[in-house]
């Protein structure tokens, strides 16, 4: 949060003057959980990628597939709703299993 | 001196409301109520007339007038209303809005007594319960007045330093349905004078999208708040700048400050609006008996004038404040500014605060007699509040 403009640079009256701005907010400042993915357990259904709120969801395309990457923590605000809908991540599952495991921020440096 | 060939026999809400056909403001959206009603109305013919140019919006509430002006300025549109009292109230939350998304708003307020019990008759408690809002208040003493600073304040609202709204307080009745005579300018000096809007940030504009009211949380609030501050602090060069402009094309003069037999005065009286009139002529009739005695009445309330009387107040004998609206447990608002502004001057005057004209009681000669011979006597207080014309 470090670029924060001061009252002298702003533009007046809470206007924004360039659209597509939202892209600059730092939602990710928000998380207190975060979303753990696990390649290993994934099947690449799709499901995270289709219901996050915050299109935090990376994928790339291979052979013609869409395939999980991860997850964009810049953007990520940590709602679980990824691991909710994950076929393979519930709480009947060991963590060791499931594709997505969610964990306190405490546990990260950055 | 202008030729002046235009001089009539008008109410000020005729006068304003010429003030307005002449402004040819993009958008009116307004919502009658008494005693702003005949401004509404009047203007309303010189739609239906073809006069004008403007949309004309009939909205169904003074929240929607307010709203609806929001809309059209942040649009690019140059945008009027005009209200009253309780309709003021009932735009108090589109007010801060306009103020904050420093939209060039005019609006004249005929000032009436805020409900309850209901009253429809001339107090300032309408506008002072908007004096924090970031509006520019201009103040005008009689209807000549009222069409003189309509047509400042859309030059003042819009001017780059400034981007604020503009209310110009006229008393309700006194001044807007009391006859008077007004020179008005020509059409084409007029004008001249507003030009073309000035617009920034115009949503029209779609070349270069913009947002218009976004979630302003603790990150960026306080900033926004602080050039609100920052604007306001122009307003007294911008206006003095226009003032003097509209000197050149009137003849008449305008200042922060409208001071009356004050270069001698010992004892001198603030008021706003109307009364002014009353405390002149009371002047006039104390100097003749050899009293040193003044009055001073802001045509701006806010910003507040306080560099200015504390440079005129200083090393006075004595400043009376009348005041029209109370604040409930607190000074009265004119009288309040007053006090705080003369804290740090070194000679401070002796003070005495003084409530009139509640829901539109008159206010007499002899009670702006008796204000200022309690003063002469030394019989004023600062922490006393009096009340003129009111029965024990």
């Amino acid at each position: 949060m470090a670029d924060l403009k001061g009252w002298k640079e702003l533009a007046i009256g809470g206007v924004i003057d360039k659209p597509s701005t939202a892209k600059e907010y730092q939602t990710g400042t928000w998380r207190v959980i975060r979303p753990v993915y696990k390649p290993e357990n994934c099947i690449n259904c799709m499901f995270c990628w289709l219901y996050c709120p915050d299109q935090a969801v990376e994928i790339e395309v291979v052979d013609g597939k869409p395939k999980m990457k991860g997850f964009n923590y810049y953007y990520c605000k940590g709602c679980g709703l990824c691991a909710n809908v994950c076929p393979k991540s519930n709480d009947k599952l060991p963590e060791e299993k499931r594709a997505i495991v969610m964990k306190p921020e405490t546990e990260f440096q950055d | 001196m202008p030729e002046v060939k235009n001089r009539q026999a008008v109410t000020g809400a005729q006068a304003i409301a010429n003030a307005m056909r002449q402004i040819n403001p993009d958008v009116v959206a307004a919502y009658p109520i008494t005693p702003q009603t005949p401004v509404v109305e009047y203007f309303a013919q010189y739609v239906a007339d073809g006069a004008v140019d403007t949309e004309m919006i009939p909205v169904e509430s003074e929240h929607s007038a307010m709203s609806a002006v929001v809309g059209a300025a942040a649009a690019g549109a140059r945008a009027m209303t005009a209200t009253a009292a309780n309709g003021l109230a009932l735009m108090h939350e589109i007010v801060y809005i306009a103020a904050s998304s420093r939209l060039p708003i005019v609006m004249p307020v005929a000032n009436r007594a805020l409900s309850g019990p209901i009253n429809i008759h001339c107090d300032h408690s309408d506008a002072m319960a908007e004096r924090d809002s970031g509006w520019i208040q201009l103040w005008a003493e009689n209807a000549q007045e009222a069409y003189d600073l309509t047509l400042i304040a859309v030059r003042l609202g819009e001017h780059e330093d400034v981007r604020l709204p503009v209310m110009v307080n006229f008393d309700g009745f006194i001044i807007s349905h009391g006859v008077e005579v007004v020179d008005f300018l020509d059409d084409e000096v007029v004008k001249k004078f507003v030009g073309e809007p000035k617009v920034k940030y115009p949503l029209l504009d779609v070349n270069n999208p913009v947002t218009y009211g976004p979630l302003d949380l603790y990150d960026y609030y306080f900033e926004h708040k602080r050039q609100q501050i920052e604007a306001m602090k122009h307003v007294k060069r911008v206006f003095k700048e226009i003032a003097e402009e509209f000197e050149k094309i009137s003849g008449r003069k305008y200042d922060i400050l409208d001071k009356y037999k004050v270069d001698d005065a010992e004892y001198i009286m603030i008021a706003l609006g109307s009364t002014a009139g009353t405390v002149k002529y009371t002047v006039d009739l104390l100097r003749e008996q050899g009293h040193k005695v003044g009055l001073v009445k802001p045509w701006i309330f806010r910003p507040f004038p306080k560099k200015e009387l504390q440079e005129l107040l200083n090393g006075r004998k004595a400043v009376i404040v009348l005041d029209r609206s109370a604040s409930f447990g607190a000074e009265a608002p004119v009288y309040e500014a007053v006090k705080s502004a003369l804290y740090e001057v070194s000679d401070r005057p002796k003070l005495g605060s003084y409530v009139y004209g509640l829901g539109g009681r008159d206010i007499k000669v002899d009670h702006i007699k008796q204000a200022f011979e309690e003063a002469f006597s030394g019989n004023i207080n600062t922490d006393e509040e009096r009340y003129l014309g009111l029965r024990e």
